[in-house]
């Protein structure tokens, strides 16, 4: 009953602030409601057992990502230029996407609904304590039957990382050294 | 019985003790956070040769709770420009986050909100760096320049210096091989030593880091009064900024509980492995360890008796009283289980000592160590100058970053040298100890000295201005 309930209201936050942030027409209220996107998400996350997914989110998303949003509208004034581009029902793709995700969304719930000793009241979980220590058995089978994708996207970003910097430096010398 | 309530009473017996210690945590934080403040304020007045507050009670004992009604009696001052939702919303953020974080945080090993979860120490991170945001968006709502500036600042210097100070961390987490806090306190009772002996450079950079994610001054440049007025508190008034400010001490205690559970040995007391050797029988040893917590309050509590009989007025004669008679009382609380323990009282009262006995002496030896760390933060905020904006950036990137990696190696090719050497386990682990910090300190010299170069050869060439100076 607690983890239906709990489910339930991290699932509608999530949604209703989803849709708050594509309408809002003030680019930082936007990027607050993400906010509260990710943190309910999160949430659902630690209520399905996955700790260290829920802590790599708020550390990650709204600890990291979010915050360069948020630094990057407050330098650029990003809602002038929204002002043009914000959503609109009229706009037939904008229609054409909510009809099918709606579709899409009704038809889950309508099977959902049919399945055998499942539904829509998520079951009973395992107890925290009875689920092996998710930290460490990521940690396992990144390090032991993944090491080789784990390198080399870490290699990638490194590369990335280094690239932008060289880009940013790039940019700045050139009008001096021509 | 009704099963509703039947269901409340079932959820009531499962969660008493995290609700008890939730509200808790909620209802004295603030007070803890007024006390620094006066502490903080009284330490100023001592390295200046001033007195400080001494009005409102003796020695200013009372302040904190005039200030608290000062502030919540002020007008409500919202600018009309402002963005209305944002600006009620960013303190309340600030103040959240610092008290979520709260807790995950062990004060002892039986004071601990949440049940001890596995990713303890990067819930008390992750959540307690959420209280940026508030910063950010309270700047961004003022709408005024200096405002503004303030929370530029304080983004930047957050995002580098969180960097350095979470691979600080990583050296100590590598040492325990857990990220569960009371696994961390474990660690360092089976290691016999404290990490802040195993990996001082990395201890060293975490209290530079928590500085400046703190906003303290020398790092107080977010609020810099003498450049930007109060930086993103600006256009703050009242009790709005009662919650920033609540928000930044809480702050402090959280980075202080972080660094004491890390480096400091948590809850452990001093020498918690000794037990007593040769001429000093067992027992002897951990029982007057005990009577330390009951001996340590009951001065304070002869201290504030001497010091009532020369107040000037009768009122805080009695006021001191009361104050001597409060430390006296929670002496005997620490006192009365350990001479139980100690004389091996059985029966009910002796088995309530044992079990009581840890957690008392735990959270005694925690908040010690915590407010050590925070009486550093207050010497250091009243020694050091304010750095300007690009030397703070230049520390971050250059200097402590570079170091906390190296210094990750280092202490990595020290466990190493420990698990597959044959080695006297001690003896092993301090030498690669010694020998990783002198690497590592090398290494940063170097870096500054090709710095210190490439920063003269810049400066020689073009006096180009640093965009961030500002």
């Amino acid at each position: 009953m607690l983890d239906s309930i709990l489910f339930y209201f991290f699932a509608g936050v999530a949604v209703t602030s989803a849709a708050l942030m594509v309408t809002r027409r003030n680019a930082i209220h936007s990027a607050v409601f993400l906010i509260t996107t990710l943190l309910a998400t999160a949430g659902i996350f630690l209520q399905l057992g996955a700790e260290f997914l829920f802590i790599a989110q708020i550390i990650l998303y709204v600890g990291g990502i979010m915050v360069l949003f948020i630094f990057v509208i407050m330098l650029v004034r990003l809602d002038v230029a929204l002002q043009h581009i914000r959503f609109r029902m009229k706009n037939l793709v904008v229609t054409i996407v909510i009809a099918v995700l709606g579709a899409e969304a009704g038809a889950i719930i309508y099977y959902a609904r049919k399945l055998p000793g499942q539904g829509l009241f998520i079951q009973n979980m395992a107890p925290a304590e009875k689920l092996a220590p998710n930290s460490e058995r990521l940690a396992e089978s990144l390090f032991s039957g993944y090491l080789l994708p784990f390198e080399i996207a870490s290699v990638l970003l490194l590369v990335a990382m280094v690239g932008a910097v060289v880009m940013a430096k790039n940019k700045k010398r050139t009008p001096e050294e021509s | 019985m009704n099963p509703t309530l039947h269901g409340i009473l079932v959820f009531l017996e499962t969660w008493w003790v995290e609700l008890t210690s939730g509200i808790v945590i909620v209802a004295v934080v603030p007070l803890v956070a007024g006390y620094v403040v006066l502490v903080e304020r009284k330490l100023m007045a001592d390295m200046q040769a001033r007195l400080g507050p001494m009005r409102v009670g003796p020695h200013g004992l009372l302040q904190p709770i005039a200030d608290a009604v000062k502030l919540l009696i002020k007008e409500d001052i919202i600018p009309a420009e402002s963005d209305k939702l944002i600006f009620w919303l960013a303190p309340v953020i600030s103040m959240v986050a610092a008290l979520t974080s709260m807790g995950a945080i062990a004060f002892g090993p039986a004071f601990q909100v949440a049940r001890d979860i596995n990713i303890g120490i990067l819930f008390v991170l992750g959540v307690s760096s959420l209280g940026f945001l508030g910063i950010i968006l309270g700047g961004w709502a003022s709408n005024s320049h200096y405002s503004i500036i303030g929370a530029l600042r304080s983004t930047a210097q957050l995002v580098s210096y969180e960097t350095a100070g979470g691979l600080a961390i990583i050296s100590a987490l590598l040492l325990s091989g857990t990220l569960k806090i009371s696994g961390i306190v474990q660690a360092q009772y089976e290691q016999h030593v404290w990490f802040v002996f195993l990996a001082p450079v990395a201890a060293f950079i975490y209290l530079v880091a928590s500085i400046a994610e703190t906003n303290r001054a020398p790092f107080d440049l977010p609020e810099a009064e003498s450049e930007l007025v109060a930086g993103y508190m600006t256009e703050y008034s009242g009790f709005r900024w009662a919650l920033y400010f609540l928000g930044e001490y809480a702050n402090m205690i959280v980075v202080g509980s972080i660094a004491t559970t890390l480096f400091l040995g948590g809850w452990l007391r001093p020498f918690p492995n000794w037990k007593g050797s040769g001429l000093i029988p067992e027992g002897i040893v951990d029982a007057g360890w005990d009577l330390v917590p009951a001996a340590f309050l009951g001065l304070i509590g002869v201290y504030c008796l001497y010091r009532a009989g020369k107040q000037p007025a009768k009122a805080q004669t009695w006021f001191m009283w009361a104050v001597a008679l409060a430390c006296f009382v929670v002496a005997a609380l620490y006192a009365i289980p350990a001479l139980l323990f100690a004389m091996g009282i059985g029966g009910v009262a002796g088995s309530l000592s044992v079990a009581v006995l840890p957690g008392l002496n735990g959270a005694f030896w925690f908040l010690l160590k915590v407010s050590g760390y925070i009486y550093v933060f207050m010497w250091l905020r009243f020694t050091l100058p304010r750095y300007r904006f690009d030397q703070l950036m230049h520390l971050g990137w250059y200097i402590l970053i570079p170091l906390a990696i190296v210094n990750i190696f280092a202490v990595g090719v020290a466990m190493l040298v420990v698990a597959n050497a044959n080695w006297n386990h001690g003896l092993a682990l301090t030498l690669a100890t010694i020998l990783g910090t002198v690497v590592t300190l090398l290494f940063a010299a170097l870096l500054v000295r090709w710095h210190d170069r490439r920063t003269e050869s810049a400066s020689a060439a073009s006096m180009a201005p640093d965009s961030y100076a500002g």
